[in-house]
This record gives C-alpha cells, sequence and structure tokens, in this order.
C-alpha cells in the first residue's frame, strides 16, 4: 500500500526527520489560509499516488497567498497521469543548496534489506542509477543486526557530505531503519536538500507500507487513500478480491495469480484483450465469485467474461454455484460467459451450469477463442 | 529417485489440527505420504487423522519422538515466522512453507537465519512438493500428476497444476514438481532446484514456470547456459500485465525493464530454452 507523501512525512516527524512547514489542504481558499500561516513563498503540490508529478505541473511555486490559492484551484481540477487532485500540500519554500537521495527498500535478489544513497539526487535520480550506476551507493542491512553506524559513515563519505551535516545524517538514516524496520517495504527522501537556513530536510516522502503486515499496524491500514483507486478494485478488495483494471473488453475471472496472468497472456495472443486481472484466491465460496461476477458485469467495457477455473482447493461445484448466482441477480444483463472447469468437483459444477446454457471449454485456448470471438471486437 | 521427499520421507504437519492442516493432512495421507506427526502449540497430547497421528507442542519433542525428517507448514501468517524459526531451531533438513501473506520482514530475519542453517526451506506461498507415486507435501492435487522423467519447477499454484494437468493428458510423468512459492522473498530459488534436478538421475528434463517481477529467471537463464547439461522448457506468465501493477503475488511487480516478461524470456531463448506460448503448449516442447 502506497501512502501519500503528506502521510510519509507525518511520520517523518513522528521520528524526528527534519520536513518543511506545511499543511495538507482539500480546497483552494484553505491553501490561501496556509500560505498566510507560512508568511513567505510557498509550494503547492498534488497529493497523487503516482510518478512524474513535477513533470507533469503537480509541483509549483507560489510569490503570495493569492498566487497560492489561483494555483490550488487549477491544481484541483487536474488529472496526473490518470490520477485526479482531490488534495493538495502547501509547505514553505526551501532554499536549495544541494539535492541529495536516501532510501531503504528491498533488495530481492540479495533478499536483504538496502540502504541507498547517492549526491545526485532529485528527479533525475533513476536516469543516474542507469547511466552512472557508481555514483549510487548501496549497502546491504542484516534485519536481524539493524543499521550500524559505520554503514552511515561510509554512505555520507561516498555521496561527499560536508562533516557538519553528519550528526543529522545519521539521525535520519536511523530513523528511516526505524520505519523500514516497522513493516515499510519502501521509505524514500528525494530529495532530502541541503539547505543553507536549516541543514538537512526531507522534501519529498515516499513510503509503501507492506500489506502483509497491516495486522500489527491497525494504525496504517486507516491511510489507504480510497479515492486514490480504482473504484473496481476497491470493491473487489471488500471480498478479498485481487482485481486489476485494464483497457480490453474481455472480463477474466481466475483463481490463482499466475495462472489469471496466463489467462491473460492468452487472449492477447489470441487477438482479444483483457479487461482486468482477477484473482478470487483459493477455496473461494459462491458468495465471493458472486461478487466477482457482479465486479465484471458492472464494467461497461466488459463485452465478454472467461471464467477459467482450476480446483484445487477451489471447488468448481461451488464457483458453479457463485455464476448461477449472479446469473440470476443479472437476468437482465445479455453479458456472455464462456466457463471453463478443471480439477476438485468439476463434473459437478458442469451439471449445476447445464441449466444456465452457457458455452464451455475445456481446453486452455479453446476457452479464449469463445471468449474472443463472443467479445466480437476481434483485432488483427 | 526424485528431489526433495520420496518414499522414505517422514512427514510433519505444523499447524495440523487448524481447518486448512487437518484438510490437507487427510488428503496428503489419503495420497500415501507418510505423515508420522503434527505439532500445534498447546494441543500436544492430543491425536489426529482417525487418532493415528501424534500431535506435539513442540517441532524438537515431535522430531526426538517420530524422527520427522521434513515439515509441512500450514499455519496462519502472523504465526508463520515463529513455525519456520522453530523448525529451522530443531534442526529440519526440510521445510515447506504453504502459508501465503507472510509479511517480507519475517522474510527477510528468516532468510538471515537460514545463512548458517543446513535447512532447506521450500516457500513460503508455495502449493508444496510432490513426488508422483510416492509423496506429496502441501496442496497440489495428487491425481493431476503421474510419476515420470520430467522435473518441474514453478513460482505459481494454479498455473502448476494446468501444466501437470496438460503433462498428464500427454501421459507425461513428473520426477519431482515443486512450487517455490510466489512471494518476493523466498527460501529457496530456481538455481537451487535447477542444480538438484541436474543431480538427479531419474529427471531427464525440466519444466520451469516463472512469472514477472525479481531476477530469478533472469539467473536461472545464466545457471542454464553454464552449468545444465539436461534440456529446460520454460513458461512465463504476465505479458499482458501493466507495468508497476501489483498481481497478487507480492512477487509479481515490474521494477522498470528488470523483471519482465518479455526480457526473461529473450534471456531464456539465448540460454537455448525452448519458451512455450500458454501452458497447454508444454508437452509438445517435451
Amino acid at each position: 500500500m502506497k501512502i501519500q507523501e503528506y502521510q510519509a512525512k507525518h511520520i517523518f516527524q513522528k521520528y524526528e526527520i527534519p520536513i518543511p512547514r506545511g499543511q495538507v489542504a482539500l480546497n483552494a481558499s484553505f491553501v490561501r489560509q496556509i500560505a498566510e500561516d507560512l508568511g513567505d513563498k510557498v509550494v503547492v503540490k498534488a497529493q497523487v499516488l503516482v510518478g512524474g508529478r513535477g513533470k507533469a505541473g503537480g509541483i509549483r511555486l507560489a510569490d503570495d497567498p493569492d498566487e497560492a490559492e489561483d494555483i490550488a484551484t487549477e491544481m484541483m481540477g487536474m488529472e496526473i497521469n490518470g490520477f485526479p487532485v482531490h488534495k493538495v500540500l502547501v509547505e514553505e519554500a526551501v532554499d536549495i543548496k544541494k539535492e541529495l537521495y536516501l532510501s531503504i527498500g528491498t533488495d530481492r535478489t540479495n533478499a536483504s534489506p538496502v540502504i541507498i544513497a547517492s549526491e545526485y539526487g532529485g528527479i533525475d535520480i533513476e536516469d543516474a542509477a542507469e547511466e552512472a550506476p557508481e555514483k549510487i551507493t548501496r549497502i546491504l542491512i542484516d534485519p536481524l543486526i539493524g543499521l550500524c553506524d559505520f554503514q552511515i559513515r561510509r554512505l555520507a563519505v561516498s555521496i561527499d557530505l560536508p562533516r557538519k551535516h553528519w550528526k543529522k545524517f545519521t539521525q535520519i538514516a536511523n530513523a528511516l531503519w526505524q520505519i523500514y524496520k516497522n513493516d515499510a517495504s519502501l521509505v524514500e527522501i528525494n530529495p532530502l536538500v541541503i539547505s543553507e537556513q536549516n541543514g538537512l530536510v526531507a522534501l519529498d516522502g515516499k513510503m509503501t507500507i507492506d500489506d502483509n503486515a497491516l495486522f500489527r499496524h491497525p494504525e496504517l491500514a486507516d491511510l489507504r487513500d480510497l479515492d486514490m483507486e480504482n473504484s473496481f478494485e476497491v470493491e473487489a478488495q471488500k471480498y478479498g478480491i485481487t482485481y486489476v483494471h485494464m483497457t480490453g473488453n474481455i472480463g477474466c475471472l481466475v483463481n490463482g495469480a499466475g495462472l489469471a496472468m496466463a489467462t491473460m497472456d492468452i487472449l492477447k495472443l489470441k487477438g482479444g484483450e483483457p479487461a482486468n486481472f482477477l484473482d478470487i484466491g483459493g477455496g473461494a465460496s459462491a458468495e465471493k465469485v458472486s461478487s466477482a461476477l457482479h465486479i465484471l458485469f458492472s464494467d461497461p467495457q466488459v463485452k465478454a467474461v472467461l471464467v477459467n477455473i482450476f480446483g484445487g482447493i477451489t471447488r468448481c461445484d461451488e464457483i458453479a454455484r457463485g455464476i448461477t448466482m449472479a446469473l440470476s441477480e443479472h437476468n437482465h444483463i445479455k453479458i456472455p460467459l464462456v466457463v471453463r472447469l478443471i480439477g476438485t468437483n468439476a463434473e459437478e459444477g458442469y451439471k449445476i451450469l447445464e441449466k444456465q446454457n452457457l458455452p464451455v471449454a475445456h481446453t486452455f485456448s479453446e476457452a479464449a477463442e469463445k471468449a474472443i470471438s463472443l467479445s466480437g471486437v476481434k483485432k488483427k | 529417485m526424485s528431489i526433495l521427499i520420496n518414499k522414505e520421507t517422514r512427514l510433519l504437519v505444523q499447524g495440523i489440527t487448524g481447518k486448512e492442516g487437518l484438510y490437507h493432512s487427510e488428503l496428503m495421507r489419503a495420497y500415501g505420504t507418510n505423515i508420522v506427526a503434527g505439532v500445534t502449540p498447546s494441543k500436544g497430547g492430543e491425536w489426529v487423522l482417525d487418532e493415528k497421528i501424534p500431535v506435539f507442542d513442540t517441532v524438537q519433542t515431535a522430531m526426538e519422538v517420530t524422527e520427522a525428517n521434513a515439515s509441512v507448514i500450514l499455519v496462519p501468517a502472523k504465526f508463520a515466522f515463529d513455525s519456520i524459526y522453530e523448525a529451522i531451531d530443531a534442526h529440519i533438513p526440510l521445510i515447506i512453507c504453504i502459508t501465503e501473506g507472510i509479511p517480507a520482514m519475517d522474510m527477510l530475519k528468516i532468510k538471515t537465519i537460514l545463512k548458517t542453517s543446513e535447512t532447506i526451506l521450500i516457500g513460503p506461498n508455495s502449493p508444496g512438493v510432490i513426488t508422483p507415486g510416492e509423496c506429496k507435501a502441501g496442496i497440489i492435487p495428487g491425481a493431476i500428476a503421474i510419476p515420470g522423467t520430467v522435473g518441474v519447477v514453478s513460482r505459481s499454484g494454479t498455473l502448476t497444476y494446468e501444466v501437470l494437468y496438460a503433462m498428464k493428458g500427454k501421459k507425461i510423468g513428473v520426477s519431482t514438481c515443486v512450487g517455490i512459492g510466489g512471494d518476493a522473498i523466498i527460501g529457496t530459488g530456481f538455481i537451487d532446484m535447477l542444480s538438484m534436478f541436474e543431480q538427479d538421475p531419474d529427471t531427464e528434463k525440466i519444466v520451469l514456470i516463472g512469472e514477472i517481477g525479481g531476477k530469478d529467471e533472469e539467473l536461472a537463464a545464466d545457471y542454464i547456459t553454464t552449468e545444465m547439461t539436461k534440456p529446460v522448457i520454460a513458461y512465463i506468465a504476465g505479458l499482458t500485465a501493466p507495468k508497476g501493477k501489483r498481481m497478487g503475488h507480492a512477487g509479481a511487480i515490474i521494477e522498470g525493464r528488470a523483471g519482465s516478461a518479455l526480457q526473461k524470456i529473450e534471456l531464456f531463448r539465448k540460454a537455448g530454452v525452448k519458451v512455450a506460448e500458454y501452458p497447454e503448449d508444454i508437452p509438445a516442447l517435451l
């Protein structure tokens, strides 16, 4: 789960990482008030969970409260890379002497936490990573020992950090480790700026929380920003269904993430376009299946639905009952459904579906081909 | 022969008295797996599975009494760190962790603990391991695989079933099928499995099922080029997955260009691996 910049900064503040003074606002008149309180030039920052915000005009400097209000009015109506702006963060403008980069994340290949620093912070850090990897220092952290002072010193030396900032840098790095250790899978300050007046300041903050660990951090679960997520995705989440919206016209209902991806791939391979990724997980009940179909039926893009189930823990008769339930609730809907059931209780499943007179398929490719032809819009 | 498990495997089930634990233990036993013990803290002294399998409070006692040499873990995610560490600490040679949704931090700690241990950890978020006709440890449906000479290693669950089923349809049998798990941080990766299959005299060919995310397939492609003499056939899921989106598996996140399905497929082809376009295509390539 990604959280917004202003939320990450709240957490930074708790761990005593220096951040610019500021406040989040839901409307332009409050933006003016914040700007007046801050007194000087301010920066207005759109709060969206997507990259490329600066380049899309989502971060702007205002000389006075009037300008801040105007900018906020404009921003609130904007979409940034497909995400509407509902909130802006208003902060004092900070003088920037130098932009650094500092983060802690997970290195999958080494199966280890890794702290990363660079003296080339800012929006071009990814280019730096590709073009000049030697400008980026990575140090693995032993999760049982934690981040050590000598490791932080090595980072400070590698990014040429003046000695007078070392103490603060050590404190910030240690704070990031505390945040990461408490189940953030990524915590990033980019840029971490050296300013004339205030020394080191975290100008931006990104944080991802490990969804699997939310059970031990109920306070973090409340940070989820439902506004920022696709409404079908939010709906799916309620039922414990993993759903990702896509742009095609064939709705997919599958058990298991790997099989769900393979189902999307085969549709594409045969000339169709998947409308979504949908994994109902293992051992799904009829109710869950029915809710999943309900989501697919509510999507105006969907012209045909492909149900692809390999029963292991999942029982195909339960799936068939779910399909029957959904169809009886949506008898006005004329979206064709192709069903493929294999494995546990598949025969019972097909028997339950007999009355519905649905097209069935026994092989993977047959199922995909039928769904594509029923979707009516075959591309090349 | 086979890898990891066989007729001699004496299996312990951690979480045997839970709903999932009991259900799958019954299926494993019906398949012919030699389950010798269960562990559930504070249920020690009870008997399950027709009163034939003893339950212990700790892995250590269970191993002392029953000489169990492998453990399947079917406990809820919030208890999984403790269960895995307990089994490593008791020096069990093999752990197969089925549990899904374990916090990454817990697994990072386990990975560090494993560095000083002889234990092999398969999973978590694994469907298990099956050596057809001999032993099944986990939740892979027993009926979909027949004994044979093809080793199967996969990061996925139901997608693996799909492949096993397609192989069975063409009467192609399996030496051992290993689900290494779909999470970002797992105990054992493709390379260790490839190396075991390479050394197993009864495995002639290997099927590798990968997906987007991480670099494990990329490393496997290198390993195949330099170390493998047996032919490898691969399938990679996720060509159509949108960039940066999470596809259910915590592991399946594309990070930039690295980890994309296309890159993995290209590297496998360069390594001389035949790559199937879809799962049902695999038997034809074997």
